[in-house]
């Protein structure tokens, strides 16, 4: 056993892509800081060299869109974006230029590009420091979009984004950085588009994104002190996602619970809900539900924050309800 | 005056005749109904990506616009893929998926084209960046018009480029219109060259339609690219015959004054080159040679392109992903 933070499986990640590959290079603002991006890139700069690890202007439209060209032209580079919200200022590079690289040009030269970003949340940041913004980019074709909830994920998706060939939007959240658990030493890859079940259950099925899938599983703690026993995927991969993986386990609970750190209206769990409904109806036994945030920007004052934000309790109480009273009220009030 | 010299406008000539014949031929075919996707056409402006290109080896890479049949063709482009891209072909360079505004022929560097205003500065910039980290000498690129100065990355990437001293060419095609606007509508001050100062590197206005200068500009700024001194800008000045998209004049719609072009048209820059040619010793009948030669091969082209199948309907989503192995 050997524990690591999630914030220290993506440095790991970086640094042996970084050693074992020379066309691995990092580039984006606050690499070179201390606070940034956490402890996630921490000396990598000292390690490898300015020139691989790039703490750049502060240009995200030119940063990304020199990171794809590199890319083009054979390189694997990582784009760092330490929110989310500053990188809509790239859109036209990751969703016109990487997105559809492939598909204009017959396959014939990809953009093998990783774009990190990262989700920062809380602390009275508000509307423009705290976004999930991952649903937009699971929207376009071409555009891979994982969003690991583990360390073992944190770091083994990171080296399978670099890996794919394809542009690949890699979400980590803050608030899953001191999170430790083992993770194996080598450098190992999680499959994308592979969903992981974290506890096997009977009654119903929870989907969980992200910080909603480490919540998910805390929730399913409760929920079975409780008689209910909860199946908890974690998607890992929201573009392409597991939908037989899912659909599956629907099939045996006959319930289904969606939980993500998105917004409600056009979101990921939407997405998920409509697959289950296409292909599962005739199994499900209740109406499937979400738990997301509400379609409202994030808010500052404590007190706003504290209903804004949900955690473990909402999730098992949306699920308490589905399984108890075949309903949830919860997502009736988030609408 | 060296033999050198006399060859490098020999070749330019060529290309220069060969973008001509082409953009006849495909504005001939808009007309006619045959072409689809919108082409943006390069009429007038031949010696901007003769020049540049002639500037360049096999390896430097070149990334371009909307406007771009020019530049595929100048890098050495294979002709037939790039009119059966046209004609939305198979054998088209990006078989059906690309059409007239997305060219890409990675065997000469030609390593994208696309319409998006400016989209690929910062692409060209990365290319250079990923040639400098390996150690290569390869210069990268970039050809815009005058409408893509106005977008904020054109200016991110200059500094950025300049900065890092990234091995890029920063090509402005200042054909006085972006789309439907005049420049002095678009600028406050004609000064697009000198925004390389502020950005921090060499920039310099050339008559677009003389090949022979852009050539030589060219070939400083590739040098010191090449050398590791970073990045230069070519104001290019020229004009664009035809509308900005398909086939019309752009005179009957009130967009553009008749009295403009006419100015311009005396300016022609391969008649201009010819001469010089002549002038320096190339024979008359030579020159005639070759532009026989060129007609016949871009009638070559569009005969592959007219007789080439189309994409099978049952390969819409192929490409969307690339298919990959391991560490690859």
């Amino acid at each position: 056993m050997r524990m690591l933070s999630y914030a220290d499986a993506i440095r790991e990640a970086h640094a042996q892509l970084l050693a074992s590959d020379a066309r691995v290079f990092v580039v984006g603002q606050g690499l070179w800081s201390p606070w940034y991006v956490g402890s996630s890139m921490r000396d990598l700069d000292t390690e490898f060299g300015r020139h691989r690890i790039i703490d750049s202007p502060v240009s995200e439209s030119a940063i990304t869109g020199t990171a794809i060209g590199a890319a083009i032209a054979g390189m694997r580079p990582i784009v760092v974006h330490p929110r989310m919200d500053f990188m809509l200022l790239a859109t036209d590079a990751v969703v016109n230029q990487a997105a559809n690289w492939s598909y204009m040009f017959a396959g014939q030269a990809g953009a093998p590009v990783v774009i990190r970003a990262i989700v920062n949340r809380g602390g009275e940041q508000g509307a423009q420091h705290s976004q999930a913004l991952h649903a937009i980019f699971a929207h376009i074709p071409g555009l891979k979009v994982v969003m690991p909830a583990t360390p073992y994920d944190a770091k083994g998706l990171l080296i399978s984004a670099v890996y794919d060939g394809n542009p690949v939007v890699y979400i980590d959240d803050r608030w899953l950085y001191d999170q430790t658990a083992d993770v194996p030493e080598e450098q190992y890859q999680v499959p994308i588009g592979k969903g992981a079940v974290r506890t096997h259950g009977e009654d119903i099925t929870i989907v969980g994104i992200s910080y909603a899938a480490a919540k998910a599983v805390e929730a399913a703690v409760t929920l079975h002190e409780k008689g209910i026993d909860a199946e908890v995927i974690d998607l890992r991969s929201i573009k392409p996602w597991d939908s037989e993986l899912v659909i599956s386990s629907i099939k045996r609970t006959g319930r289904l619970l969606v939980t993500d750190i998105g917004w409600r209206s056009g979101g990921i769990a939407a997405e998920i809900i409509a697959t289950a409904a296409e292909s599962a109806l005739d199994a499900m036994i209740a109406p499937p539900a979400r738990v997301t945030l509400p379609d409202v920007p994030a808010p500052t004052s404590k007190s706003l924050e504290t209903s804004y934000y949900f955690g473990a309790d909402e999730i098992a109480a949306a699920a308490e309800q589905l399984v108890v009273h075949g309903r949830t009220h919860l997502s009736e009030v988030a609408q | 005056m060296n033999e050198v010299m006399l060859e490098v406008a020999r070749s330019m000539y060529e290309n220069m005749v060969r973008i001509r014949i082409t953009e006849e031929r495909v504005a001939a075919a808009v007309e006619a109904g045959e072409i689809g996707t919108p082409c943006h056409l390069y009429i007038g402006q031949e010696a901007v990506a003769a020049g540049v290109c002639a500037a360049l080896s096999r390896d430097d890479y070149v990334w371009g616009g909307h406007r771009s049949h020019g530049h595929f063709i100048a890098k050495g482009g294979d002709l037939r893929s790039m009119v059966a891209e046209i004609f939305g072909r198979q054998t088209g360079c990006c078989q059906g998926r690309g059409g007239s505004m997305h060219l890409f022929a990675s065997e000469v560097g030609v390593l994208g084209t696309v319409p998006l205003v400016a989209a690929t500065i910062p692409l060209a910039a990365g290319a250079a960046m990923a040639a400098k980290l390996r150690g290569e000498s390869r210069v990268s690129v970039s050809f815009f018009g005058d409408g893509a100065v106005e977008e904020g990355q054109t200016h991110e990437t200059m500094n950025l480029a300049a900065l890092y001293k990234l091995p890029v060419l920063f090509v402005c095609e200042n054909n006085l219109y972006a789309s439907h606007m005049g420049l002095l509508e678009r600028r406050a001050n004609d000064n697009i060259h000198q925004i390389a100062s502020i950005h921090g590197m060499p920039g310099v206005s050339i008559d677009g339609n003389d090949a022979l200068a852009v050539y030589e500009a060219a070939m400083v700024a590739a040098d010191r690219a090449r050398c590791g001194d970073g990045p230069s800008l070519l104001e290019c000045r020229t004009f664009r015959w035809r509308g900005h998209v398909g086939a019309s004049w752009d005179i009957d719609v009130g967009v553009r004054r008749k009295n403009e072009l006419d100015e311009w048209l005396p300016r022609d820059p391969i008649p201009r080159l010819r001469a010089w040619l002549i002038r320096k010793g190339c024979s008359l009948q030579a020159l005639e040679l070759m532009d026989e030669r060129i007609e016949d091969e871009v009638a070559d082209a569009f005969e592959f392109a007219r007789t080439s199948p189309f994409p099978d309907s049952a390969e819409l989503s192929k490409h969307v992903f690339r298919e990959t192995q391991g560490t690859d």
